[in-house]
């Protein structure tokens, strides 16, 4: 029928909402560049103050640094998208990097790969639990991982108990692996910026991907698209808790010393990371890109406060002043632009 | 084309639909009608795929199918457009038509290009203007239904379904609508058009169907038939007017307003309703009417001039002034400020009345039931359990609720906004008479409303207003729709548009 109808058409595509088109292009835009300039300035700002902020080792440190928020980012990002949340990840990270360093304690041989995948494998057990919740249980997600925050948290803690594990009990090539760089950049960072590029260009060009956004964009309509709702947010939180399981892999690489405490808290940090990076906390729109962007401008800042010897404690409250920015400049630019889009709409009426 | 026979569902109590038949042809439109809760809703979902009938048969091109889900109805070449369509606010509009099954590239990536290539031809061939690279939010709804049925188009749906498509539509955008449906005719798609405007159904339907309780009550060609067969058919009796002579000689001032100002909203205000008065309130959208109506009530405020009730003065931008003084608000949007939708049915009704039904600073819930059971006989609103949320109501009676709301409150003054809006025309007259025997009761009523049918059939007075003003008061004997929308438009009487243009009809 569509063919019949082709021999109708007599007039070319329309050019009318070009103007609405390139506006939002420059929001989303802006949006990203956004925080690139504020980056920018801080690093500015404190380098000037402190040219020691500037010197190699401490970028490759600040890079090293993000690359586990960044992950965790990625993650969180397909949750939020999908109009989710994710608050276990700080706790799958914890179980993940004291269960995978703790191989090697007992078999000082055992293959560093084989630990990456046993965090992968952890982190994807508590994925699909939450997975299974929230989208067969039909529990919102909110409740369901701050149930499993604990639950994790609760495991973690009765299997390590009062031990930990300690950087000499780790094999020395484990430990390197924050420490190798090529050209001067850590190669975890190269590896975390790939990982983040595939889900960025998964999120943004392939069906499923694009679907996440669909669901958080409007989840009734999503369900009467035929889109199978439940499959893609269980795969969501699979991913979130993958990818949370290998990320407790690095930290325990980077920090080498784990009890059970490692990663707490670091839920609200990434959600932090994400909203500052541009995903709408209620899901349908932002990038992997700009979460990732979050997570380093979050990790650079507090970098920025311990080479200026400014008190950590300040940390929380400058990320709480960035959210709130950051929420508040997205509910203007989305303000703006529903007016400004309606506005040209009726124009070409 | 498509043959729906026979077909039955059951919601706990309610029968929503006892025998829905329907008959579709190619290269039709075919006008569904029917009251409210007649079931025209419940038999477009089960074309949905969005409910299951618990009896019937569906055939499309003879097969019988069963829709398990609205895939499977897409899958069978059915398309619903809703009312309000459901869009994904933060995809483009190619995106929007195209989610799930976007044109794919290499290693199986979205083709964009692709994707927004053939959503322009299929807007090209619609002969509308949208650019599919725009995100969808801001859309009007009139450009949302178009989306829908580029949608629609892009599946290669033969029979598309369109839930009251006009009800938020100026009267540009229906023109614009129909030449859409026509072009969709043209190509032998069947167009299945649900609408309570029957103008709309004889300009561009070739076939109707009636419904009425949950059956079909009447089928055929529309060639032969006027609007008042479809009335006749769709409540099963003949409407009444109001009498002439009816009103009431009206008794003290209730409600005065005096030079009421806001600036560039409206300027100078003044007209009093006293009891047992419907004064009406016209004029096209946009003329001021609702911004009056707010701040007479408190919910706007206004820059100068008073209201005064019963020779009380009404403090300025207070509701609850408004409400002590013995004034009630029926709004015009009843989704979004008259009801909770998700609060049930007798906690609505009961929302004005709390203070009297508290005791020791609980509500008690008997009394909240025993009000409510009250209004819902008294209104003959139509609900499974009190319990139910308001949701589940359909249109006419949801209103019935809202009124019943303030009706428990005994008010003085009544203001009513577009009372009969999206309502259909049973529940239409029911409401007319409820107002009128609250008139009688001594109530003054100030009713604003677009269609002037309305405004004629029961107001005592009629005050237009136009661009913020009040242009004149008419009284009912010598009011005219012609007299009416010339003060309206400020034009002539002989240039004045056909009342549906105007706005009238909505």
């Amino acid at each position: 029928m569509s063919t019949a109808l082709v021999s109708q058409s007599e007039r070319p595509p329309a050019p009318a909402g070009t103007g609405a088109r390139k506006l939002t292009e420059r929001a989303f835009r802006i949006r990203e560049s956004g925080i690139i300039v504020v980056l920018v300035l801080f690093v500015a700002v404190t380098a000037s103050i402190q040219p020691r902020f500037l010197n190699i080792t401490n970028i490759q440190f600040i890079l090293v640094n993000t690359t586990v928020f960044a992950l965790l980012a990625l993650g969180e990002t397909m949750v939020v998208i999908s109009r989710n949340y994710d608050l276990s990840v700080g706790s799958v990270l914890g179980l993940s990097a004291y269960l995978s360093a703790s191989l090697f304690g007992g078999h000082p041989g055992f293959p560093i790969p084989l630990a990456f995948l046993a965090g992968l494998g952890i982190g994807l057990g508590c994925g699909l639990a939450n997975g299974v919740m929230v989208a067969a249980g039909r529990v919102p997600s909110l409740v369901v991982t701050l149930a499993t925050l604990y639950i994790f948290r609760g495991i973690d803690i009765l299997i390590v108990g009062g031990k930990e594990v300690v950087a000499n009990s780790l094999p020395s090539a484990f430990l390197e692996i924050p420490k190798a760089t090529v050209l001067g950049i850590p190669v975890i960072a190269i590896a975390v910026a790939v990982v983040i590029a595939i889900g960025a260009y998964y999120l943004r060009s392939y069906r499923s991907g694009r679907e996440l956004y669909a669901i958080g964009s409007n989840p009734d309509a999503a369900r009467l698209a035929g889109i199978p709702v439940g499959r893609r947010v269980f795969v969501a939180f699979t991913v979130s808790g993958a990818i949370a399981g290998v990320a407790g892999v690095l930290w325990a690489a980077q920090y080498g010393t784990i009890d059970s405490t490692a990663g707490t808290g670091y839920e609200l940090q990434v959600i932090s990371a994400v909203v500052v990076g541009g995903v709408a906390i209620f899901g349908g729109s932002g990038s992997a890109v700009g979460a990732a962007l979050g997570a380093l401008l979050l990790s650079t800042i507090s970098s920025a406060l311990y080479v200026l010897g400014i008190s950590p404690f300040w940390d929380q409250a400058i990320f709480g002043l960035l959210l709130l920015l950051a929420i508040t400049l997205d509910r203007f630019i989305s303000v703006r632009l529903t007016a400004a889009l309606r506005s040209r709409g009726a124009r070409h009426e | 084309m498509l043959v729906l026979r026979h077909a039955v569902k059951t919601f706990g109590a309610v029968q929503a639909l006892v025998d829905g038949s329907i008959e579709l042809h190619s290269g039709e439109a075919h006008a569904l009608v029917g009251e409210n809760g007649a079931g025209k809703s419940t038999l477009v979902k089960i074309l949905a795929g969005v409910y299951q009938p618990d009896a019937g048969t569906l055939l499309v091109d003879g097969q019988e199918v069963t829709l398990h889900g609205p895939a499977a109805a897409r899958a069978a070449g059915i398309a619903v457009i809703y009312q309000e369509p459901a869009l994904f606010p933060d995809l483009s509009v190619a995106e929007n038509m195209f989610i799930g099954r976007q044109p794919l590239g290499s290693a199986r990536r979205i083709d964009r290009r692709a994707m927004r290539t053939e959503a322009a031809a299929i807007f090209a061939r619609l002969g509308v203007h949208l650019d599919p690279a725009r995100i969808a939010r801001g859309l009007s709804i009139a450009d949302q239904q178009v989306v829908e049925i580029g949608k629609a188009i892009s599946l290669e749906a033969r029979v598309i379904v369109m839930d009251e498509p006009t009800a938020a539509l100026s009267a540009a955008e229906v023109d614009r609508l129909f030449d859409v449906v026509r072009t969709l005719r043209a190509h032998g798609t069947a167009v299945l058009f649900i609408s309570h405007r029957l103008e709309e159904v004889f300009a561009l339907c070739q076939r109707v169907t009636v419904m009425r309780d949950g059956r079909q009550v009447l089928s055929r060609e529309l060639a032969g038939l006027v609007a008042r067969d479809l009335v006749r058919a769709m409540v099963g009796r003949e409407l009444a007017e109001r009498p002439p002579g009816d009103q009431v000689t009206p008794g003290e001032p209730l409600l005065t307003v005096d030079r009421l100002t806001r600036e560039g909203v409206f300027t100078d205000i003044s007209f009093t309703v006293r009891a047992g008065e419907i004064v009406a309130l016209a004029g096209l959208v946009g003329s001021g009417r609702s911004e009056v109506a707010r701040a007479i009530f408190g919910i706007d405020r206004y820059d100068a001039g008073a209201v005064t009730v019963r020779g009380h003065r009404l403090r300025r931008g207070s509701p609850t002034g408004a409400m002590a003084a013995g004034v009630g608000f029926v709004p015009e949007d009843r989704r979004q400020q008259g009801l909770v939708m998700d609060m049930s049915v007798q906690q609505n009704v009961a929302l004005a009345s709390l203070g009297r039904l508290q005791h020791a600073g609980l509500i008690r819930s008997s009394a909240e039931r025993a009000l409510a059971a009250d209004w819902a006989a008294r209104l003959k609103i139509k609900y499974g359990r009190l319990k139910d949320p308001v949701s589940m109501l359909s249109g006419g009676n949801q209103q019935k609720v809202v009124l019943a709301k303030w009706l428990g409150r005994k008010p003085a003054v009544l203001i009513v906004d577009e009372p009969t809006r999206g309502i259909d025309v049973a529940t239409k007259a029911e409401v007319h008479h409820l107002l009128v025997q609250l008139a009688r009761d001594g109530v003054g009523v100030l009713m604003i409303s677009s269609e002037l049918p309305e405004v004629l059939r029961i107001s005592d007075r009629i005050l237009v207003m136009r661009e913020g003003r009040l242009m004149t008061e008419l009284a009912h004997a010598e009011a005219s729709e012609e007299e009416i929308l010339s003060a309206a438009t400020g034009q002539a009487t002989a240039g004045v548009p056909a009342p549906g243009q105007a706005g009238g009809e909505r």
